[in-house]
């Protein structure tokens, strides 16, 4: 299902990443579209946080270009952005696949710390806040409603003054996600967000992510190995084997194309018995050239 | 009376006499090892040379003593079955005790301001003290200030003491160049101890861990030594004496006419000037720790304790954290400052030896004793260390020796500081203290 709006959000051109002699990411190019789940899949060590990295600033890729549109006409490039812009200005912004909260701050403080800039500009450098004007007092009390929002809608409002190290792993991955949405994105970058989950959980967190997309109207881009997760959910399925695209398209093509069978499943027995015939015959002739 | 002797029967029982043995066998060992050579042997000056003389037996008692301190040991605390609680303190007494520190907790903070608003006027409170509690509330005032760095950004500053003599000397410079007056001088320092902190800063930024703290510790010895070089403009080891007194609203702490005690009719009395820095240090310790609680309040506070959580967590949200970084060093060094240019027109005289690592180190040692980021440790702390310094000025050789084993002794006790339990600064429904195991602790530790 796509949004009347069938804009570009994000738009990866020629994206390449070189580590040393790795190439990590080979010549990527795919478009990430407004009011969409795009599911970014592939086998480990197929490139994909290497893509994330690079689209949130935490690598500078080798070559390539990566643009976030806004609904303004607004075009941020976020290759040449310091990764702390990305969020602010960019307004994209991003999980991890090893959770990193602020384990010693409640989850509500973790939330507030989402919505560090709004808060900031009230403050008045800090100054303004320190005696306590009105302006920051208001900005205190809207933040605190966001953030209630959304402890509300990812079930975290029991939990609302715990510390977050304190929480189940299902939880923290929860939080995680409302503390990214606490910014205000126009993009929300998830890597593996159902790793981990038990059924129940990951069903919740698709429904979340649906909610995130229709209401919110912001754009979701994901990497996942859960298939239940990528079928049940996804608009988009970019396919990555080996740093390169193999695939591009809705699941039902994705689940039908024989590249991406291949890559998760290996080739079938008689491919790999006609592959090994040919070797034999090569090698055969070869010994023969050798005798004669 | 039956039941009595089965529990020790039953405690004998227990006890496994191998282990024992063996332990103490251990203990034998060591004791002969310490003070075998310590106690047993004496050298001892005589005609000639030296001469060694035995204390054999005094050696013998002390190991006795130990020996059978640590049997006693084992066969009563240590022969208590694995189940049963480990404490001498019945459960009941606990819980009691617990409920009462916790509210002992709640107005342990107000009842400790009222005392030191009350403490000069106290009949028990002589010169002596009076400059004691000079002495602890400046270090109050630094622990306060080193905690923004180390407690809640989670920076290891080992060179703190930089900004503090940068705060001594700048008043006393300003002073001796431009005569300026303390209330003048007091915003001056802490600015200027603030822009070194920001100097500090930029070359700390992209360092972590063990390389900040040397970094930081290299920053306070070429602000020392540069004090001590530059003979001409600070005055070298000499230092720079007759810094100006402060006044109050104009009114000078002298004898005669127009002055403090005659302008409101009293006598005139020295004690006058003291009880006047104490309350001095005191307003600016506490707006030291009314600034530092609003900070942590605000987004600037929470994000220095997020860089504190998890750095790369702060820049996914769009953190900038260079600026988070150089707004705590400034923040605390301008504390520095501040407190600096007090201890400058308290001593009326300073000289680069205040300066010394070793006062980074009781600074550090103040915050982390406390507990990181809480700033009621640091009061007790402040109070402990400086006041245990002075109770135990008679055994001069053995204060350090007393210092640092009553120090590793709470260390072991208290491995996160004396109040280690962090206050959240929002909440929803209810403030619950987070316990310190889950609060990272930052660069450098």
């Amino acid at each position: 299902m796509t949004n009347s709006n069938d804009t570009v959000l994000l738009s990866i051109e020629h994206l390449s990443m070189r580590f040393g002699g790795l190439l990590a990411v080979n010549d990527l190019s795919f478009d990430v579209k407004h009011g969409d789940i795009t599911a970014l899949i592939g086998p480990n060590g197929a490139g994909k946080t290497t893509v994330f990295n690079c689209i949130t600033g935490f690598y500078k890729p080798t070559v390539g270009r990566v643009t976030a549109h806004h609904e303004d006409g607004s075009k941020h490039l976020l290759e040449r952005m310091d990764d702390f812009k990305i969020p602010q200005v960019a307004k994209v912004v991003r999980t991890f696949q090893n959770i990193r909260l602020f384990g010693g701050m409640t989850v509500l403080e973790n939330l507030m710390v989402g919505q560090h800039h709004p808060l900031m500009e009230a403050s008045k450098f800090s100054i303004g806040g320190i005696f306590g004007i009105k302006g920051y007092r208001d900005a205190e009390k809207e933040a605190m409603e966001i953030a209630e929002y959304w402890m509300e809608k990812t079930g975290l409002t029991e939990r609302a003054d715990d510390a977050a190290a304190d929480l189940p792993y299902g939880e923290q991955r929860m939080l995680e996600i409302a503390r990214a949405m606490c910014t205000g994105p126009k993009l929300l970058c998830l890597d593996e967000p159902a790793a981990g989950l038990n059924p129940r959980e990951s069903d919740v967190l698709n429904k979340l992510l649906l909610f995130i997309r229709k209401e919110r109207d912001t754009g979701i881009l994901l990497i996942e190995h859960d298939m239940n997760v990528v079928m049940g959910i996804s608009d988009h399925i970019v396919v990555l084997d080996y740093g390169e695209k193999i695939a591009d398209g809705t699941p039902e093509e994705i689940r039908n194309d024989q590249k991406v069978i291949a890559a998760y499943l290996g080739v079938e027995d008689d491919e790999v018995d006609e592959a090994e015939e040919i070797i034999e015959a090569t090698s055969a002739g070869s010994a023969d050239k050798g005798a004669s | 009376m039956t039941d009595v002797s089965q529990n020790t029967t039953g405690a004998f029982a227990r006890l496994d006499f191998g282990a024992i043995t063996k332990d103490l066998l251990v203990t034998l060992f060591l004791g002969l090892v310490i003070f075998g050579t310590t106690v047993g042997f004496k050298t001892k000056t005589s005609v000639g040379g030296l001469t060694i003389e035995t204390h054999m037996v005094t050696a013998a008692i002390l190991i006795a003593i130990i020996v059978g301190g640590r049997l006693v040991l084992w066969m009563t605390l240590w022969s208590r079955p694995a189940g049963q609680s480990k404490s001498i303190i019945p459960d009941g007494v606990k819980t009691a005790l617990s409920s009462k520190m916790g509210l002992l907790g709640k107005y342990f903070g107000p009842i400790m301001l009222v005392f030191a608003v009350m403490f000069p006027f106290l009949p028990t409170t002589d010169r002596y003290l009076l400059d004691l509690g000079i002495l602890v509330l400046t270090y109050v005032m630094l622990g306060w200030g080193l905690n923004i760095v180390v407690g809640l950004a989670g920076l290891l500053d080992l060179g703190y003491v930089a900004f503090y003599a940068i705060g001594a000397y700048s008043y006393a410079l300003l002073a001796h160049y431009f005569g300026f007056s303390f209330w003048v001088c007091l915003p001056l320092a802490g600015i200027l101890a603030a822009f070194w902190g920001l100097i500090l800063g930029f070359p700390v930024l992209r360092l972590r861990g063990d390389y900040l703290a040397i970094v930081t510790l290299a920053f306070g010895e070429i602000i020392r030594v540069v004090l001590l070089n530059w003979y001409q403009f600070t005055g070298g080891p000499d230092g720079l004496s007759g810094i100006p007194r402060p006044t109050f609203f104009g009114l000078a702490f002298k004898r005669g006419e127009g002055n403090f005690a005659d302008y409101f009719g009293l006598e005139y009395s020295t004690i006058h000037r003291i009880m006047f820095l104490y309350f001095l240090i005191l307003i600016l310790a506490l707006i030291t720790n009314f600034v530092t609680k609003r900070l942590r309040g605000l987004p600037i506070g929470r994000s220095w304790e997020a860089l504190r959580e998890d750095e790369i967590a702060c820049r996914s949200l769009g953190l900038n954290t260079t600026t988070i970084k150089l707004t705590a060093f400034a923040t605390g060094a301008m504390f520095a400052g501040f407190a600096g240019s007090f201890f400058a027109t308290r001593q009326g005289f300073i000289s680069p030896e205040s300066f010394t690592f070793i006062e980074s180190a009781l600074i550090l040692a103040i915050v982390v004793l406390g507990g990181l980021g809480s700033q009621m440790g640091v009061v007790i702390a402040s109070i402990a260390m400086i006041g245990g310094f002075e109770i135990f000025r008679e055994a001069e050789q053995f204060r350090m020796l007393i210092f640092g084993l009553s120090m590793v002794l709470i260390m072991v006790w208290r491995p996160r500081g004396l109040i280690s339990t962090r206050e959240p600064t929002i909440f929803l429904k209810e403030k619950k203290g987070v316990s310190s195991d889950m609060v990272a602790q930052g660069e450098g530790h």
